[in-house]
């Protein structure tokens, strides 16, 4: 099975300053990838690369099977993201974000309108539809940021720091719609500091200093840190 | 030491606050827990004198923070949620800056903020805005000590800020603690929540509870069992279809299943999912699993 992505050696320099530091790893398809790291990791340095927004110093990557160096825009259109603040048109309704959007991925008008319907019973936001989004509590705004970001039914979403301040009970309901996504053969590559929904992933990486310090199955971390939470793995590598 | 009795807030027809009360008492490291939206911000600013209560009082030391909001100025240190220092000024120069308003030098007060300080020093001439995530929230913090107030209100200081800086920063505020400060701190964290003496758990602008972290977590009316085994989604939603189970949420790397107590729940899994390695316990309740009890409750 090709990777969904890869990366070898991948470095982005800023003058003297080595945001990111020579990272490889690859992805799974249909993986729920965490990608950790403290403050200034260079977690999001690393991810524009990936999404075709930053031109790397060296090193190589490929997302779904196009470089990141050759192929930006393909990529651009192959992917779905998801950004840190929220980011659909506050003075919108519901179903105009979703049909904007659409159309901006190239959604011909049926599909979007027949997609966005279908998504906002899924959601259970039938009576939002025709609701301005700012009037939406957060929780609510993120499921329809992450319905949006995949609407064109992307190979890969990237989700940077999707749960941020949202309350427990629509976190959890969030990851149920990444677990869902990723059932169906989406590529899910996630930024967090919940280290709770670390657990949730099927692997994930921690930065430190613009290097990948480690990447694997959150168990086989645990056994390696001796530790019994990925919490403490992370502040052990964070710390060292 | 504060006193918030009733308060109500309203935006157009949104009621952000909702007939609130609760109180801080002196040398106290309260928190104040909920999600974005909850209301917790406009009852930062309705203490620190910068917004209007519709209704209702605080009191500060015994003073109306209204009538008397010069005082309340004074003796308070607000380290707003958004960074709102200045960008464009140096550590250093920021620090001067806030000491001079308060009629006060930087040097008259370093001992204050001397923990603190010695991990910005290096960077003190570095511009505010080209600090990282966890030095920006170090100077704020520094920034609103630099007065020397006897209470300092946090509005989610640890919003966005990586799981090791968040340590760090809760390791601070039991320093400032021990040096007598009171400090009112509100975060969407639930682990956070432990670490305070007590805690007001607040959504859609109404308290739910006010109690201390190990009370609020024992009040919680159901027995939770602790499930782990392979695919855990696959297992949560067979899990929810299961009599008797009231909630189930992903918990790490675990489930926890809310239900009555002598549920045969292993038993009922098995039966209609034969897993080899499935383990089920019982155990306490945390706070996380009472405030999302609480939530379902109010939302009836």
């Amino acid at each position: 099975m090709d990777k969904a992505i890869t990366a070898f050696e991948l470095t982005k320099k800023f003058g003297d300053f080595t945001a990111t530091d020579g990272i490889t790893f690859d992805v799974d398809q249909g993986e729920v990838f965490g990608f950790l790291g403290a403050n200034g990791a260079g977690k999001t340095t690393a991810m524009k690369m990936l999404i075709g927004l930053s031109r790397p110093t060296s090193g190589m990557a490929t997302v779904a099977g196009f470089d990141v160096y050759k192929e930006s825009e393909k990529i651009k259109k192959t992917i779905g993201y998801m950004s840190q603040r929220f980011s659909l048109y506050e003075d919108m309704t519901v179903i105009e974000n979703m049909d904007f959007y659409g159309g901006i991925y190239g959604m011909d008008r049926k599909l979007r309108l027949e997609r966005s319907n279908r998504a906002i019973v899924d959601l259970g936001m039938t009576s939002f539809k025709n609701q301005r989004v700012g009037s939406l509590p957060l929780g609510w705004k993120q499921k329809l940021a992450f319905t949006v970001a995949t609407l064109h039914k992307p190979a890969i979403v990237f989700l940077d720091e999707p749960t941020g301040g949202v309350d427990p009970i629509a976190r959890r309901q969030f990851w149920e719609m990444i677990y869902k996504a990723a059932g169906g053969g989406m590529t899910v590559f996630v930024t967090t500091h919940y280290m709770d929904e670390a657990e949730y992933c099927n692997r994930i990486s921690i930065m430190v200093d613009g290097k990948m310090i480690a990447c694997d199955k959150p168990e086989i971390l645990k056994k390696d840190y001796q530790v019994t939470s990925i919490e403490e793995v992370f502040l052990k590598i964070a710390r060292a | 030491m504060l006193k918030i009795n009733n308060v109500v807030k309203t935006y157009d027809n949104i009621r952000a606050l909702d007939d609130v009360s609760f109180s801080v008492e002196k040398g106290e490291l309260f928190g104040l827990i909920g999600p974005d939206g909850a209301g917790k911000t406009s009852l930062f600013r309705i203490i620190a004198t910068l917004l209007l209560a519709d209704s209702g009082s605080v009191a500060f030391d015994g003073r109306d923070v209204v009538k008397d909001y010069r005082y309340v100025r004074q003796h308070v240190g607000y380290m707003p949620g958004r960074f709102s220092l200045y960008q464009d000024l140096s550590v250093r120069e920021n620090l001067e800056f806030f000491a001079t308003i308060f009629n006060t030098t930087f040097n008259e007060n370093k001992h204050l903020i001397q923990d603190i300080f010695k991990q910005l020093e290096p960077f003190q001439n570095r511009k505010a805005g080209d600090l990282s995530g966890g030095m920006k929230q170090k100077l704020a913090l520094s920034c609103a000590l630099i007065h020397k107030p006897t209470v300092l209100l946090l509005d989610e200081p640890t919003t966005g800020v990586d799981a090791v800086s968040r340590k760090e920063f809760w390791q601070m505020l039991k320093n400032l603690k021990e040096e007598g400060i009171s400090i009112l701190v509100s975060t969407p964290y639930m682990d956070e929540s432990t670490l305070c003496d007590r805690v007001a758990l607040i959504q859609k602008g109404k308290v739910l509870q006010v109690d201390t972290p190990p009370a609020i977590a024992a009040s919680f009316d159901r027995v939770v069992y602790q499930v782990k085994g392979h695919d855990l989604y696959g297992l949560l939603e067979e899990i929810r279809l299961l009599d008797g189970v009231h909630k189930a949420y992903p918990f790490g790397d675990s489930l926890h299943v809310y239900g009555p107590a002598n549920l045969p729940l292993k038993e009922m899994i098995l039966k209609r999912r034969p897993v080899t390695e499935l383990e089920v316990e019982v155990i306490p309740a945390n706070i996380e699993d009472s405030f999302m009890n609480l939530m379902v409750k109010e939302d009836g």
